[in-house]
């Protein structure tokens, strides 16, 4: 009987230490460096991390859009061209689902970025946006310089060069612009993983704070 | 004996069916497994693990009656691909496009069979007779 007690505790005590891993934090990718600085007469040393670099790109709706039009959200990225006749369909068809479960949750967006900018005009994105049946401003599909957008891919931590060659990730952003999950887009299970891991992200206090 | 005899003739008769039969059968699978092979590397990222298309980028194929409709052009979009052609596809309209493929005749057929007889088509063995038919009929 005490046995059986004490067993009882054990398993108490493990279920009790898995639910706090289950309000776990998702990992903070990229480069990081440590800052130190005085407040108040104090030495205090902060990590430094890894930002998404700055961008001004055009959306499918003829608009300007900034990294800081994505300030107080928390997003995901991706790089494709809308004549890609391999993996991209692939990618959208996923992301897609990620589109529908969150179409109704404020402070979220999905970014897509053209590496095809002379044939992905304004007009063309509108009408992939529209074919693929998304509306309004939670996905955004954005046109910039070519040179611009290779560089910011590197920002993404992902690739993207000449000849429309790019990777198919999902890149997972919070809103400190810090790189915290990174998918294969291609992949229905890794994107349902990412899902999972979006609403963790939203659950954490610093995602919560007003910008 | 005359009853046995007829009995014999029935034996070896109904044999030939079944393995007539069973040979159909054999030339089916084959030609389904191959191009459920061809599926997966050439079209499935288009048109889906269920042939349910995406959205209203990438049509479905699903629709029979379309199949069946442009039977004899089904070969040749495989083969050349369509730039931006109106096609209507249970019911609604697509028009985007689909690249070549580069595929030999018999890989066509295969795929065919596959794609006609999986998503609720029904429609039997492709020939790769047919397909180099159509192939020479190209607009
Ligand atoms: C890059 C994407 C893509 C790939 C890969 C692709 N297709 Fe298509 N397919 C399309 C699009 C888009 C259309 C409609 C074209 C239009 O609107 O003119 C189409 C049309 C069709 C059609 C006629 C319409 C229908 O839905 O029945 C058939 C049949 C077809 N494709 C079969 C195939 C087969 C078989 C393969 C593989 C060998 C394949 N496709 C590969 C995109 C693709």
């Amino acid at each position: 009987m005490r046995n059986l007690f004490y067993a009882l505790i054990c398993v108490l005590a493990l279920s009790a230490c898995n639910n706090s891993a289950s309000q776990k934090m998702l990992p903070i990718y990229g480069n990081r460096e440590a800052s130190t600085k005085t407040v108040d007469g104090k030495t205090v040393t902060d990590t430094i991390y890894q930002t998404i670099p700055k961008f001004n790109f055009i959306n499918q709706y003829g608009d300007s859009i900034s990294n800081k039009s994505l300030d107080g959200n928390i997003y995901v990225a991706d790089f494709f061209f809308t004549t890609c006749p391999s993996i991209c369909p692939v990618m959208h068809r996923n992301m897609l689902n990620v589109y529908k479960e969150f179409k109704n949750v404020g402070n979220f967006k999905i970014v897509s970025y053209t590496i095809d900018p002379k044939h992905d005009s304004v007009d063309v994105l509108k009408k992939y946006a529209d074919k693929l049946g998304v509306t309004g401003n939670n996905w955004l599909f954005l046109q910039g310089q070519k040179e611009e957008t290779y560089k910011l891919a590197k920002g993404y931590m992902v690739e993207a060069r000449e000849g429309n060659v790019h990777d198919g990730y999902f890149i997972l952003v919070d809103k400190q612009k810090r790189i915290r999950g990174s998918y294969l887009g291609t992949d229905p299970a890794e994107v349902t993983k990412m899902i999972a891991d979006i609403k963790t992200l939203q659950a954490e206090p610093d995602q919560n704070i007003a910008q | 004996m005359r009853w046995q005899l007829s009995a014999l003739i029935l034996f070896v008769i109904s044999f030939l069916v079944i393995s007539c039969a069973n040979d159909q059968d054999i030339e089916f699978k084959r030609a389904y497994s191959a191009g459920e092979v061809v599926y997966t590397q050439h079209c499935q990222n288009c048109h889906g693990n269920n042939g349910e298309g995406l959205s209203a980028l990438m049509p479905p194929l699903t629709d029979s009656v379309y199949l069946k409709q442009n039977k004899t052009q089904l070969a040749c979009i495989i083969k050349f691909g369509l730039k931006d052609k109106l096609v209507i596809v249970s019911g609604k309209p697509y028009q985007n496009q689909m690249p070549p493929a580069d595929l030999a005749p018999i890989e066509i057929s295969q795929v065919l069979t596959y794609v006609k007889n999986s998503f609720g088509n029904k429609m039997g063995v492709v020939k790769v007779e047919d397909v180099n038919k159509d192939l020479g009929d190209c607009k």
